[in-house]
Parts: C-alpha cells; structure tokens; sequence
C-alpha cells in the first residue's frame, strides 16, 4: 500500500543524538509523530480525498526498565502507535528514538539489526501464530532470521524459552491448534523473547484470555520484566489491568495523548475529562465501589478520525467544554498542583475532588412514556 | 413465586469427538424485576443454557425442566416458542453486527419483531420503531429508523438491539455479554440504559457475562458457573466479600483492582476442563488448591452456606468456610490437610511427573 510518509532518506549508521551517558538516556523517545492513512477514490487516477488522522503529534519516552501503559478506546490510534514504535507502519512525519538512535528514516536493511531489540506481542493468540507451523519453528522463526542459531542449537534455544514461559518443552512438535488460548499466548511471549530484546509493545496481550487464564499471563509478563531487565509498552483497554502492570500510563483520545503521569497519580486524581469518565466508566469487581462511585456517563461516540473536531478533540462530549475548547487546542503541560512527570492537555482541568456532570439527553422521559403507554392494540392476538 | 424457575438443566451435543457435556444439571431463580448475574469463563455452559431456554440450541439433547410463569418452556413445539420468545423473553446478544441482519434497515427490522407478535399496521409499527430508538437515545431517529447496520457505530446498534428487544415489553430480557465488544464509557451507557429500561418496565434481567466488574455493577444475585454446573450462587455482596467455593475465590484473586485482591496476582493454575472428558467428582478439583480425597471421588451437592440468606455453594468444604482473606484461607487448609489421601498424592504425582518430564528432554 502507498503511503504519504516521506520518501526515506538514506540514514547510514547514524551517531547516536545525545550525549547523555546510555543508563540515563530514555530507552525509547517518540517525538512528534503523526500517522495519516490516505483515502483514495478512483480507479485509474486514485486521488486522495482525504486521510485517517490515525496518530496525530505522539510525544513520550519510556525509560528502561518501565511499563508504560496505554490506553484509550477503540480507534484513538493506540494500536497505530504500537506499530510506529516498532516501524511496522512507516511514520507520515515524526521521529522515533530507540536507544539514542532515530530509526524512523532507517531503511529495511539498516533497521534488521534494530529489529532484534525490539518485539511485539499480539492480542490474538489464533491470529497470530501460523496454523500449518510447529511450535519449536514459529518460536525458533526469529533466531533463524536474524542468523542466531541453527539446527541443534537452536531446537535447545527454543525448548529453554518454551520452559521460560512455562510450556513443556517436549511440546516442540505440536502446532498451535494443540494448545489453549493461555497457552499460546505464551508462545507468542516465548517468540518476541526469542532474540533478548530490550523493548517488547504489548498489543492487548490478555484481552482475548478468560480472566483465571488472564492473571498467569500477567504475572509471568511480570516475572520476566524482571528476569530479563525488559521495557514493555502495554497496550490495553481494561483499566484495573493497566493500572496494575505500569509504573506510567499515557491516556489517547483520537490520536493524540490527553493526559500523562504516574500510574498511581493518573489514576488517584485524573486531571483530563476523558480521562476522569474513563476510570468512572470502568467497571471494577467491587460492589462496594462499583456502586457508590459517582459515574460520568459520556454522551455520543468518538468522532471520526477522518474529520476529527476542532480545537480540543474531546470538547464535543466533554461535561465542561467552554467556547475556548473549540478554537484553541490545549498543549499537553503540567497543571498547578501536579508532579512533574504528570502532564494533562486541557483548558480546564478537572481539580481533584470535583464531580463530572455529564449533559445528559432525557433518556428517563422517553422510557417513562414508553413504559406508561397502553400496550397496543392485538394483545388480544397472544396466545 | 419466580418468574422463571429452572431445575436441573442437561444439555449436551453429540460430535464426532464424543459426547460435549455443556451444561450439566444446572439450577437457578429469576424473580419478577431482578437481575441475575451469570458469570463463567468460556466453555463454563453459561451462553449454552441460555440458548435451551429458548429452542435456539437445535441438534442439543436437552433435560430438566424451565419454568417461565407456569409454562413449562423445554416441552413447548417450536410455534409455540415462538410466541413466547421476543415477546415474553428477549434476548440481546454480545455482537450486534453478526444478530442485526444486514440487509435490512434497522427500522425494518425492528417492525418486524413487533408485526410478528402484534397486530399493527405497517405505519403504526413504523411509528413506534422511531420511538423505540429515541427511547434508547439514538440521535435523529426518524433519520436513522432508515439506517443500515453497517451505517451504525457499535455502541449504536447496541442500542438499536436493546430498542427492538424491549419492543414488546418483555418480561424477562435475557444479554448475553450485552458490552463484551464495546468500550468502557459506551457500556457504561448502555447499562445505565438498561437498568433504566428495567425500572421503567419492571422486568426482569439475566446477564451473562465473563465480567466481574459487569456483574459487580448491575447484578442483585450471581450465580458462578464452571464446566456446566452452578458452583456457587449468592446476592452480589456475599459473592466478592464472602464466597465460599474456592472457584469464585480464584476469579477474585486472579482480577486485577476486584474486591479480594492485592499486589500481586494468585491466578488459578490449568486450563479449563474439557467438556467431552469432564474431571470426576468436582470438575473443579484439579486446579482446585484445596482439593481433598473427596473432591475427585463425588460430586459436591449445591447446598445452602453460611454466607447469608440464599447463599448456595457446590463445594466439599465446611459451610462456615466463607471470605477472601489470609485467615479465611488458612482455615480452609487447617479443614483440608487432613483430608488428604491417596488420590491427591496420585493428582500431585501426575501433575508434578509431567513437569519433570519436561525438564529432562531439554536436558
């Protein structure tokens, strides 16, 4: 597929841009970037008539060792930004700095060697292991590409992996249809480890899994973070397991990041809108909270992204949009009162404590007429 | 009396595979304007026994008994189902793309769940489609009674299906994972909506769902499903604060932010059981950490526990061992240790003998 990035410049092996000493230096910065998906229409001349602003001015670092969650709902470009990350999208503009080098530019060849550092774990653990393959060879798949290991070698490479993630290592020859959702799911964790990587994006990786087969998958994401000193980027969009897996979460609403800050901080007291009805949205397994929170109900869906609102791209279902918030885009900054490393794009932040009212259409009344209507004529026709 | 009454309820398929046990003599009450919660992870029977209720399982050997105001549903012809279902029971499904047709405009649609129970005229049907979608807040309905599906967000046909479910006034809508594919503040108007439909309508709800917190939320009874039995069952409260079996106290432990959990996860180890060669005894018991001789020999009878009034629990344990904390926990293992024997020692030897295997071959 075309695309409207940029034509890549030949990078060559760049030095790397800061002079910061490798510890300190962030493992991962993503500065500026934008992804837009043409629309074309036509069928001899395809013109462009208009694009997908799927990612719109992505800033963040992820310093090692760390989690950074992300999270958002569907179509505010989380998954797009996963794959900038790792270049499986070329960037429409932008940079991406991985371990002080920018590989946005970096061509297929010069960016193989970048590639081994950094994986990916998919959502779903059927779509994204091949059927017609064996276990030991999807997870060995890797270490052959990028020429690590060969024949006898290998196969113990791999068995080693399997037993990391807890499969049984004599499994080697089976294929995928042989094993439970949980189970490859751990396959999938055994091939982005495959290489040591210093980075690995989790794409929703427990979303698809039963809740009792979703914490194993955790904690032993968990245990090898540990282990192998990794830095994730997990996406997804149940909040109670974000807030338990990172040390940062970045909140995206249409492609652009609304609020961003310590884990504990974001959510103890949410300074963006979205961000505060998104917490009271989700649904925790207490009775106790889930029925005495105070719940802002959001009215309306996301707008679309091929024509996403002005200004602030929250205020048309925000509770405290003002006129400002339709003119004026907010920049992503520290709010009075805030830590450092808690930054909140918005006019008027939401002060902690304060309670959302959401505009809320009169559902009540039209159910309330519903309800006291006479049944209609032909009940008589019941048996 | 209850609304809907359903007693030891069997369903199984015949495949070339054998024999798949889904649902395994299950009982449970629906009153009139309550809301039961059933939870269960997939393959635990809960969508399956649903399905039974309303004829929509065919090529299923179905027993028990399913009572729905006097009419005993299983031994109704399919005609006389069909009156009933819709009409009397509806039903919303997790996926509104696959469960709207998607030929037809959703006004259509929804005139033709009314015209099929109701003697209307075309107009008149038309008339109270548009007013069922501005009842369920779908902007512009005289625009959109025109809408194709497709043309509908996620959240919108939802809506569209909780509009033509609630068209004849049911008396019992049944959502099976009504907000499983949609996000947290879409569901979370959808079941503000729907618990304002119920009260408007004083009808009653069965939800369905893998979700705790869904069920934390909008349930006044849960009933805890796993392999095709009820494993416990409970108003909302006792069921996060005191559970009794120790499946529902694994869901609890294992959910990130739920009402027993803290630092770091205690998943339930295995996978769950298949459904063709079910576990004997409690099907639970191999991934059961308190799991006793008894346990792989005999089923457990679902009997009243100490955890508060219509508490009911399947589960070998002493009544009284009910709640989520250290010292519930230690109780349980002081009552277990022992209860140990030979089929236990058998059960770690099988499960710790497949380990060991697996460490020499790569060795």
């Amino acid at each position: 597929m075309a695309d409207t990035t940029a034509p890549v410049s030949p990078a060559g092996d760049e030095p790397p841009l800061t002079a910061a000493p490798v510890e300190d230096r962030p493992l991962l910065q993503v500065e500026n970037v934008v992804k837009h998906f043409p629309i074309k229409r036509g069928i001899f001349f395809k013109r462009q008539i208009g694009s997908v602003q799927a990612v719109e001015g992505v800033s963040l670092e992820v310093c090692r060792g760390e989690t950074l969650g992300l999270v958002g709902e569907t179509g505010c470009g989380k998954s797009t930004l996963a794959r900038c990350i790792t270049r499986l999208h070329p960037l429409t503009s932008g940079r991406v700095i991985f371990d002080g080098v920018d590989i946005s530019r970096l061509s297929a060849r010069q960016l193989r060697t970048h590639r081994r550092r950094m994986q990916m774990i998919f959502q779903d653990p059927f779509g994204s292991l091949n059927p017609r393959r064996r276990v030991g060879s999807i997870i060995g798949d890797p270490l052959a590409i990028h020429g690590v290991a060969d024949g006898g070698e290998r196969k113990r490479q791999v068995q080693e992996l399997m037993e990391v993630v807890g499969l049984n290592p004599e499994h080697y020859n089976r294929f995928p249809s042989e094993f439970s959702g949980g189970q490859r799911q751990r396959i999938g964790v055994a091939r982005a480890l495959a290489l040591r990587p210093s980075l690995i994006v989790c794409d929703e990786p427990v979303s698809a899994l039963d809740v009792s087969v979703q914490a194993q998958i955790i904690n032993l994401l968990e245990d090898l973070q540990g282990e192998f000193n990794l830095t994730y980027v997990f996406i997804a969009h149940d909040l109670a397991v974000v807030e338990h897996v990172s040390d940062r979460v970045a909140v995206m609403y249409l492609g652009k990041i609304v609020e961003m800050g310590g884990t504990a901080e974001l959510f103890g007291s949410p300074r963006h809108p979205y961000t505060a009805a998104l917490l009271s949205a989700s649904m925790v397994a207490d009775p106790d909270k889930a029925r005495s929170s105070h719940r802002v109900v959001l009215y309306g869906d996301v707008p679309s992204p091929i024509n996403p609102p002005s200004g602030c791209r929250f205020h048309t279902r925000c509770p405290k949009a003002q006129p400002i918030c339709s003119v004026e885009e907010p920049p992503l900054r520290v709010q009075a009162g805030d830590a450092a490393g808690h930054v909140t794009a918005c006019h008027f932040p939401v002060v902690p404590g304060e309670q959302l009212v959401g505009t809320a259409p009169a559902i009540s009344a039209a159910a309330t007429a519903f309800a006291a209507a006479s049944p209609e004529i032909g009940e008589e026709d019941r048996a | 009396m209850s609304l809907l009454s359903v007693r030891d309820l069997t369903v199984s398929f015949p495949t070339s595979d054998g024999v798949v046990r889904a649902v395994r003599g299950l009982s449970f009450d629906v009153e009139a304007g309550q809301t039961l919660g059933i939870v269960g992870e997939t393959g635990s029977g809960k969508s399956v026994s649903a399905l039974s209720l309303l004829g929509l399982n065919p090529g299923a050997d179905i027993s028990g008994s399913a009572v729905f105001e006097g009419t005993e549903l299983l031994a109704l012809h399919q005609d006389q189902l069909r009156r009933v279902r819709g009409a009397e029971i509806a039903m919303i499904f997790q996926d509104p793309l696959s469960s709207l047709h998607p030929y037809y405009r959703v006004g259509w649609q929804i005139c033709e769940a009314i015209r099929t129970h109701r003697r209307t005229s075309r107009e008149e049907a038309m008339r109270q489609a548009v007013e069922l979608l501005r009842m369920v807040s779908i902007p512009q309905p005289e625009r959109r009674v025109f809408a194709f599906p497709h043309e509908l967000s996620g959240g919108m046909r939802q809506r569209a299906m909780i509009a033509m479910a609630l068209a004849l006034r049911p008396k019992l809508l049944i959502a099976d994972e009504p907000t499983t594919a949609l996000d947290a503040t879409v569901q979370a108007q959808l079941m503000e909506l729907l618990g304002g439909m119920q009260r408007e309508l004083g009808m009653a709800m069965i939800v369905i769902t893998h979700d705790l917190g869904l069920v934390a939320t909008v349930a006044d009874t849960v009933l805890v499903m796993y392999a095709g039995r009820g494993a416990e069952r409970a108003d909302y409260r006792t069921i996060f604060h005191s559970p009794h079996h120790p499946y529902t106290r694994g869901l609890l432990a294992s959910i990130p932010g739920a009402a027993g959990s803290g630092g770091r996860l205690v998943p339930i180890v295995g996978q769950p059981p298949s459904l063709i060669r079910t576990p004997s005894g409690c099907a639970f018991h191999p991934r059961c950490p308190f799991a006793m001789d008894v346990c792989v020999r005999d089923q457990p009878p679902f009997v009243p526990v100490s955890g508060g009034e219509g508490h009911l629990s399947a589960c070998w344990l002493p009544p009284d061992a009910v709640g989520v904390d250290a010292a519930a926990d230690a109780a349980r293992q002081r009552y277990v240790d022992g209860r140990r024997g030979p089929a236990i020692a058998r059960l770690r030897a099988a499960a710790s003998g497949a380990r060991a295997g697996g460490g020499v071959a790569h060795g």
